[in-house]
């Protein structure tokens, strides 16, 4: 089998700030990603998804931010790469969509000069060239319109057109990865559906890989091709997205689901929550770091370094494929 | 833009307007009559009588203000009383002085502040950002004037590197067109005359820039601080643009906006500064001319000096405002 376009391998990310305590906030996080595949990585707030994407883009602060493990992109390692280099391919094979489009655009600069710059920086395109492959662009993210949008300023549209614009921008290299880090969080609900769609939509149309970090199982359930549950600044299952629905392994993941509200619930019924906080964990060298959040766990999950492996069962179930991994002493629906 | 432009200056126009029934109360306030207020000490019988028919004293107070008003939109601001020459034309020949040490001394505090307050942010913490940053304290808590009595002494009459005082060597025989000794000498060839006059400037300007390049650092630090914290900065390193583009167009354009703001603040300190740095190095002009004024009570030329600062403060204002919605476009459509 050829290498993965993106291999994220024990990924650790330790902030350390003059007298006080380090903080690790990804603690070991392996995943990879195929080209053209849609990878989610899922969690809730502070579980580390988006420091992990930042560290895979090198945009953390340099300063009092320690980055080990190693993330190789099409074969090198972008952790071990001059700044520079890095920052040649930042934006042209890797691109990044963020959270919030309302801070994430430059609100003195027009939208066209914002998507023109990054044909600047990375293409041989002319003047008219580039205006014309940014008409484009605004065309295909779906912006009415956009000869009149291009001498427009930030301000001027609102938050779905511009997270749209900032799609444009990310796609506007033809990239062979895209990290989207919660695109749609910040957006209204009924625009986040039509903005995930287009971006999946244009990923798939161009054969772009992507890491879609989330945590909204809804949004996972209509986009991704593979799974990765973070928990606690590490990956607790991987599966494909029909196995990680149909069988969660990891408790965690399982309480996730079961948190999901259903229409089809009897009326009053109350919703699941998965009980606790995520500040109460153990340290993952003193055992699973959901252990005091998860209602199955015993002494058997006191021991460190517990593994991302296929479960028992599902080697039994098919054991050429052993594709669904979970860091998990006792896994859900196991049948021994 | 156009529409902003138009309303301030109607807005300029009720200030003016405004200020001058203030003026023209300010001199009827004055204790006793107001003819012998304006003659002070110096009041003689003929001298009242002469006054009091001149300013229609002995008319009603409408009408007064009526003439009053009448002279300013004529121009005729009145004359001195210490050296009976025409206000406004002494106005004239004294501002080029001011208006170059003022321009000299803001651009001294924008080339030098605006970079060494970026650089200090960016550093942040390191040792250029606190000499920065302690300098700049420095900057504003030391008087002008111990600042310019200070550089006088140790930069020209001890070590002897820079004239004493005046703008220009009375020995060069330069010629004159605008009253900017530096651009006359440029204009007209005469090159050492402009290096002469430069030379005279160095000191005052550094003594009169030296508070508002201390502003400048400290609001360039503390803006571009703020700009790099914000997400767009983070999406522009995400799209690998050069350094140079992030730092020119993506913060430094952005952290302008505060220090474009303190800039028109600082015109009119720059104007009540520059009565002590003249008075300092000898240089002949408004300020000067205002601290004899306010020496002697010369009424005249005060009401005049305080009606054209209100110009000049609110022109410069204005000139902000416009730069302002150049630069941010949010300003500009709301």
């Amino acid at each position: 089998m050829s290498p993965s376009l993106l291999e994220v391998e024990d990924l650790r990310v330790t902030f350390s700030r003059r007298g006080q305590p380090s903080t690790t906030a990804v603690d070991g996080v392996s995943f990879s990603v195929d080209a053209g595949e849609v990878v989610g990585l899922v969690g809730e707030s502070g579980c580390g998804k988006s420091v992990t994407s930042l560290a895979v883009m090198g945009l953390l602060p340099s300063r009092g931010t320690t980055v080990t493990g190693s993330v190789r992109f099409d074969g090198t390692d972008l952790l071990t790469m001059a700044p520079g280099q890095l920052a040649s391919r930042r934006g042209k094979d890797l691109a990044m969509v963020f959270q919030d489009p309302m801070t994430s655009l430059n609100p003195v600069l027009t939208l066209g000069r914002q998507l023109t710059e990054v044909l600047r920086a990375h293409t041989d395109l002319d003047r008219a060239a580039r205006k014309a492959e940014a008409l484009d662009l605004l065309g295909r993210v779906g912006i009415p319109d956009p000869r009149r949008r291009l001498g427009e300023y930030p301000h001027q549209l609102s938050g779905g057109m511009r997270q749209r614009v900032l799609i444009a921008i990310a796609l506007a290299c033809s990239p062979r990865l895209i990290i989207a880090d919660e695109p749609t969080t910040a957006l209204d609900v009924t625009i986040q559906a039509q903005v995930l769609d287009l971006l999946t939509t244009l990923v798939r149309e161009s054969g772009t890989a992507m890491v879609l970090i989330t945590h909204d199982l809804g949004v996972v359930a209509g986009t991704c091709d593979r799974v990765n549950v973070l928990y606690a600044g590490r990956v607790v299952e991987s599966a494909s997205r029909h196995d990680l629905f149909a069988r969660p392994r990891h408790r965690y993941t399982s309480g996730l689901l079961a948190a999901v509200p259903r229409v089809d619930a009897p009326e009053g019924s109350p919703l699941q929550p998965v009980p606790g906080s995520v500040r109460d964990r153990l340290e993952w060298d003193a055992g699973c770091a959901f252990l005091p959040r998860c209602g199955r766990g015993d002494d058997a999950c006191r021991t460190g370094g517990i593994p991302l492996a296929p479960t028992a069962t599902d080697l039994a179930l098919s054991p050429g494929n052993p594709d669904h991994e979970a860091r998990c002493v006792h896994p859900a629906g196991a049948t021994t | 833009m156009l529409t902003l432009i138009v309303r301030r200056l109607g807005l300029l126009v009720l200030v003016l307007f405004g200020l001058s029934l203030l003026l023209f109360a300010w001199v009827r306030a004055l204790p006793g009559d107001p003819a012998r207020a304006l003659l002070g000490e110096k009041a003689t019988p003929a001298g009242i009588a002469e006054i009091t028919a001149r300013y229609g004293f002995d008319r009603p107070v409408w009408q007064q203000y009526l003439t009053y008003l009448g002279r300013l939109l004529r121009g005729d601001f009145g004359a001195s009383i210490n050296t009976g020459e025409p206000v406004l034309s002494t106005f004239a020949q004294r501002f080029p002085a001011t208006i170059e040490l003022a321009v000299a001394a803001l651009l001294l505090a924008v080339v030098v502040g605006v970079p060494l307050g970026y650089l200090a942010a960016r550093r942040r913490g390191g040792l250029l950002d606190n000499l920065a940053v302690g300098g700049s304290l420095l900057g504003v808590v030391v008087p002008v004037f111990f600042l310019a009595v200070l550089l006088k002494y140790v930069l020209s009459i001890w070590l002897g590197w820079f004239p004493t005082s005046g703008r220009q060597d009375a020995r060069i025989d330069a010629t004159h067109i605008t009253g900017f000794y530096v651009l006359d000498g440029l204009l007209t060839r005469e090159w050492d005359a402009s290096w002469d006059a430069l030379k005279h400037l160095v000191l005052p300007a550094l003594a009169l820039g030296s508070i508002p390049l201390a502003i400048i650092v400290r609001i360039t630090r503390a803006s571009v601080l703020e700009v790099l914290s914000e997400d767009h900065v983070r999406t522009a390193r995400a799209k690998g643009l050069a350094r140079g583009v992030i730092s020119r167009r993506h913060i430094l354009r952005n952290a302008l906006l505060p220090v474009s703001t303190t800039l028109g603040l600082q015109a009119g300190a720059l104007l009540s500064g520059a009565v002590l740095t003249e008075t300092v190095f000898s240089i002949n002009g408004i300020g000067s001319y205002l601290f004899d004024a306010v020496n002697q009570l010369d009424y005249p030329v005060l009401q005049g000096f305080i009606l054209f600062i209100a110009l000049v403060y609110a022109l410069v204002n204005l000139v902000v405002d416009v730069s302002y919605g150049v630069i941010d476009p949010r300003v500009r459509v709301s």
